[in-house]
């Protein structure tokens, strides 16, 4: 099993600095995942007001809002929080339990709430 | 010893057992630990809110309201903007959270002057959420002219979106909604419009109380307030709109004193929807407000230890990262809490 505690070369934490070339490439970086969780919140609110809940085209929409803010969510957790760069223990000792609840959450809103209301509805016989 | 460390750990950095797991420091594994349990409590909390809204509480008191028929205000501006505030304190949080991973990387390069200036920004950014925030509860709270509780049963006719003449049954006990025009009327009046709004309301009810006075109670209605407009439903896609005044009158005349009419919102009663749309709404946003609070103070605590030399002393600017995982985290759950309250 891979040993993850171990110090390799220099990648500790507490060492991770770098100089103002390598600052200035990251800072390129963070301003592109900037840009982009921007331009998909744009889009989020176009989408929002251009299609109302009743249109054909809802459930298509709906499931847009759902992946898109799936990708901020990973641009979030892997970019400005690092995980991406932490080793790869630790990033799926986080996402894991991440994952579940986002998996579970999108079942209650797809499915599970109608059916439950369904389920309720004969049990409680009205 | 194959296997141990290729290089020899600081001792500082050691955890209680002499290893130190992930190769992180122990401060930033709690950190990361303590922001999965956070994500736990906040899964629950729309989770439930799934349940209640496509499931059966939401369907037996009625629709759950469109987020954009509900948040459409802009400060100074009016109604008439859906979802444009929500968007804005979104894309306020995303810049905050920027000027914070900025503050990070400037850590790592041992630059205070950045570390503090981007700390500043970020601290500015959290305090204008806050008031963003503030703002909105505020609004939410006291609602946009409220609704009349019908106390008979009414035939009206109406027009729906697309323009098709409809005939619906008001039933006694529903809610009816007015306004000038579509939805401009009690903005246009500024700052004060609420109380204005209120009692403007309350004198038109008290000239016709239903006691016969049909014609002279439709004479009020007309100047002083001149319904044009009845919503059947505000916050909802398909509204049926009524523009006859004789049954505005009729219905604003039908309906009694007694009964209570609701503007806003507050833990009792809403006009927006169902009960539990405005106490998850106040749960929600005022938990994610809470953390948003604590962000502040923390980035606060953390920028003063910057700018004593703290960390510079330290060699280090973990501190910065770690308090910054946490402002992300913030941004996280509001990218959640935009999409499953706001916009689905």
């Amino acid at each position: 099993m891979e040993r993850d505690d171990l110090i390799v070369n220099d990648s500790y934490a507490l060492n991770a600095h770098h100089n103002e070339e390598a600052g200035a490439a990251k800072r390129k970086k963070i301003w592109f995942v900037a840009g982009l969780l921007t331009l998909i919140t744009f889009i989020e609110v176009v989408l929002g007001i251009g299609f109302k809940q009743n249109s054909e085209w809802w459930a298509f929409i709906k499931w847009s809002f759902i992946i898109l803010t799936l990708f901020k969510a990973a641009y979030i957790v892997l970019s400005f929080m690092h995980l991406g760069d932490e080793s790869k223990n630790l990033k799926w000792t986080i996402l894991t339990p991440y994952l579940m609840f986002v998996a579970y959450l999108l079942f209650i809103a797809a499915r599970e709430g109608t059916d439950m209301s369904v389920l309720l509805l004969n049990y409680l016989g009205s | 010893m194959s296997g141990e460390a290729l290089k020899q750990i600081e001792k500082d950095v050691l955890w209680g057992g002499g290893r130190s797991p992930f190769s992180v420091t122990y401060g930033k594994m709690m950190m990361w630990f303590f922001l999965v349990s956070d994500a736990l409590t906040f899964s629950g909390l729309l989770i439930s809110l799934g349940f209640f809204r496509t499931g059966v509480f939401g369907d037996l008191e009625g629709f759950w309201p469109v987020g954009e028929k509900v948040f459409e205000a802009l400060p100074v501006l009016g109604t008439g903007f859906p979802l444009i505030y929500v968007a804005l304190m979104t894309f306020l949080l995303i810049v905050s959270s920027v000027t914070m991973v900025l503050a990070v990387e400037a850590g790592h390069r041992n630059d205070k002057s950045s570390v503090t200036k981007w700390l500043v920004w970020t601290v500015i950014g959290g305090f204008f959420f806050l008031g963003s925030q503030a703002w909105e509860w505020y609004h939410f709270i006291h609602g946009s002219g409220g609704y009349y509780i019908s106390a008979d049963e009414l035939l009206v006719e109406g027009e729906d979106q697309s323009g098709e003449t409809i005939s619906y049954t008001v039933a006694a006990g529903e809610k009816v909604y007015y306004g000038a025009e579509h939805g401009h009327s009690h903005e246009e009046e500024g700052h004060d419009e609420h109380h204005g709004h209120e009692h403007a309301s309350n004198q038109k009810i008290s000239g016709m109380g239903g006691d016969g006075h049909d014609d002279h109670a439709k004479e009020e209605v007309h100047e002083e307030h001149s319904p044009k407009v009845l919503y059947l439903n505000k916050y909802q896609t398909s509204i049926v709109t009524v523009e006859d005044t004789r049954t505005i009158t009729k219905l604003l005349a039908a309906k009694n004193e007694n009964l209570p009419e609701t503007s806003g919102a507050d833990l009792s009663s809403n006009e927006y929807g169902p009960q539990q749309y405005a106490n998850f709404f106040f749960f929600v946003t005022g938990f994610h407000g809470f953390h948003v609070f604590s962000g502040v103070i923390l980035n606060l605590i953390i920028l003063i230890m910057v700018i004593k030399g703290v960390m510079q002393k330290r060699g280090h600017y973990e501190m910065v990262e770690k308090t910054g995982l946490y402002w992300h985290f913030i941004d996280l759950v509001w990218v959640f809490v935009f999409t499953f309250f706001y916009l689905v």
